[in-house]
């Protein structure tokens, strides 16, 4: 009766149906991830836009941020970084004066989201010149610095807010008057399989195609297993059924986790940079189509787990380390990078023309080989974060460039943006002057 | 007779009320209660374990192992030089430790002579006591304060240098503003702060 009355005054009969599927499309793109934009404030930032669909991970369900969001993703590299301004530094109560200025105990006062009118590098969406906030009279204890707009402080290749790893004065004393290239410029070698022998105290006995133990119903091609015989795997005794069972059960698909099984730090690493980190979050893996950067038009298609760029079976880690990339990368420093002095002493590596480790290809540079020690065994493990070293670049001083380049150089190439474009062919352009004024200062 | 009862009884409710009122209210002469103890000995308590931790590591792990042996470094950048964390290091690492945890007081270590500035006297309290501890050998400092809303007990103890390798350090370091401690000397101080609401 009451729709009937309805029906015969037409606007409301309009208004009523335009609201409900006006309401039912939103309840609908907010149960899905893949409608979720419709709600988003503003243009999510470089890396987090990957999961802005995912609004449960940084928000609670009234869209309050959490507290812990940021931390659960950053606080372990924050921690690896010796992080100069931690929260803990901030909760004694004798810098409440400063919090009430400049909470630091909170990410989001200098990191908010959904602001790209006011979002600079790395993230940060405070003025450039926080730091006067707290070192407004750093002139006294540094008369050098006297001079010097406190927003140059972390933008000229000086100092960071978090990771000053590369960049802390003892540490840049230590290295004054380096070479440009250093006498013996080498990479730390690979030694997974020496470090599990050591460990493990056994070696694996080497496997062959007639050692394999795929079920005998199973039909498969047999070029499978050659590419399986010639690789590590192979080598360190690891059959068909260890990667292929999983929980009991044989799996023809594989995704990460039977990966992480043996490569937990490697298939971490994959999952926090933003080749996996997609997948972290239970999302589809991530596509080049998906990306800002540019890439090239054929490889859109092409979704990022462990086997793209480790090939089921070959794992051919020489194509992981340049040709994997260049085959979906097609920004400018990618596309340079075959031009450049770095990939001459790759291919003459590739080609037995030098010893090994001496090439520089680009997982080099950003899948960095990094040494942990642990029960007295120095163990070479190649951090699969390919963003771990990239924000700000002085992360990847001491992990990558200062294996082969002195610290000087280190610094001044990596502010040269000119540099960084054409893939470091050529002399930094760039003098960054803190070592000089640390020498300066030692002089005294 | 029945009125005048009443009016009696009345008033002798009235003020038991208003005495059980007090005390629970807390309204006594004494200072604030925590748990049946004293912030003043509850700071004392903490500051004797800081105290005793500290001098053991000074003296029995780093003097023993720097200066005597000479077995290994204790440095600065103890993680980069591969060697052991300087004594205050320790000290701040447990501080903000438990300042992590929330444990309902917080620690840190000040001076008035301080490597880095950071950790110079910023706060009335902490100007005041250190002032007092340096020239009054053997007495500590007890104030209250009010910081962020929040008002605190805070007591400071002095640091005294226990060991040559917090003369020695502390003398010889660059950005030290003085090259001239001696052993026993108050060098800084400790101060324990427990919030009071």
């Amino acid at each position: 009766m009451v729709l009937f009355s309805l029906m015969k005054n037409r606007s409301w009969f309009y208004g009523l149906s335009l609201t409900a599927i006006i309401g039912g499309y939103l309840t609908f793109s907010l149960l899905t991830d893949t409608n979720k934009w419709i709600f988003l404030p503003g243009e999510t930032s470089h890396g987090h836009y990957q999961i802005e669909m995912k609004c449960s991970a940084c928000h609670t369900p009234l869209m309050g941020v959490k507290q812990d969001a940021c931390l659960h993703c950053h606080a372990e590299e924050l921690k690896i970084a010796n992080d100069t301004h931690p929260e803990k530094k901030f909760t004694d109560p004798r810098n409440a004066d400063r919090i009430a200025i400049l909470d630091a105990t909170k990410c989001i006062t200098c990191h908010v989201e959904h602001k790209p009118e006011m979002t600079h590098p790395m993230g940060l969406t405070l003025p450039k010149d926080y730091c006067f906030r707290c070192h407004v009279d750093i002139g006294e204890e540094r008369p050098s610095h006297k001079d010097m707009g406190f927003e140059t402080c972390a933008s000229a290749g000086c100092h960071n807010f978090h990771d000053n790893r590369a960049l802390y004065e003892d540490f840049l004393s230590q290295h004054f008057d380096e070479p440009d290239i250093l006498d013996d410029p080498m990479l730390p070698a690979l030694n997974m399989r020496h470090v599990r022998q050591l460990i493990e105290e056994t070696t694996a006995k080497p496997l062959t195609a007639a050692d394999q133990d795929a079920p005998p119903e199973l039909s498969f091609d047999t070029t499978l297993l050659q590419e399986w015989e010639s690789t590590v795997h192979a080598e360190a005794g690891v059959n068909c059924q260890g990667c292929h069972t999983q929980d009991g059960v044989w799996k023809n698909e594989l995704t990460h986790e039977a990966c992480k099984t043996c490569h937990t730090g490697e298939v971490d690493g994959f999952l926090s940079g933003r080749h996996g980190m997609r997948l972290a979050h239970a999302l589809s893996p991530m596509n080049p189509s998906m990306a800002r950067l540019p890439m090239k038009p054929d490889a859109h298609d092409k979704e990022l787990t462990c086997t793209s760029c480790h090939s089921a079976h070959r794992f051919d880690r020489h194509y992981a380390t340049v040709s994997a990339c260049l085959s979906c990368h097609n920004d400018t420093h990618s596309l340079a990078y075959t031009e450049s002095p770095h990939f001459i002493l790759w291919k003459a590596e590739q080609d037995s023309n030098s010893e090994a480790n001496r090439g520089v290809s680009c997982a080099t540079c950003h899948l960095p080989r990094e040494i942990h020690k642990q029960d007295g065994i120095e163990k070479t493990v190649v951090q699969h974060n390919q963003n771990d070293n990239l924000r700000p670049n002085e992360k990847m001083i001491r992990s990558v460039c200062m294996n082969c380049h002195g610290l000087g150089f280190s610094i001044n190439a990596l502010a040269d943006t000119t540099l960084i474009k054409n893939n470091f062919n050529g002399h930094p352009s760039e003098h960054i002057e803190s070592l000089d004024m640390v020498k300066q200062r030692w002089k005294k | 007779m029945k009125h005048f009862i009443s009016t009696l009884l009345t008033s002798v409710i009235s003020l038991g009320s208003l005495l059980l009122v007090l005390v629970l209210c807390g309204c006594d002469t004494e200072k604030p209660q925590m748990g049946g103890i004293s912030p003043q000995k509850m700071a004392d308590a903490l500051h004797a374990v800081m105290e005793s931790d500290r001098t053991v590591y000074t003296r029995n792990v780093v003097n023993r192992l720097v200066k005597d042996e000479k077995v290994i470094k204790a440095s600065e950048h103890w993680k980069d030089d591969k060697a052991l964390p300087l004594p205050a290091q320790m000290f701040r690492m447990g501080a903000e430790m438990v300042s992590e945890k929330n444990a309902g007081f917080i620690y840190s270590l000040l001076s008035m002579w301080p490597i880095n500035k950071q950790n110079a006297p910023k706060t009335d309290a902490e100007k005041t006591g250190l002032k007092y501890v340096a020239d009054n050998p053997g007495d500590n400092y007890y104030t209250e304060e009010a910081l962020g809303g929040i008002n605190y007990f805070t007591a400071i103890y002095a640091d005294t240098a226990v060991a040559p390798a917090c003369i020695d350090c502390h003398n010889e370091h660059k950005d030290s503003p003085r090259s001239d401690f001696k052993m026993g000397e108050v060098m800084g101080g400790v101060v324990v702060r427990i919030p009071l609401n």
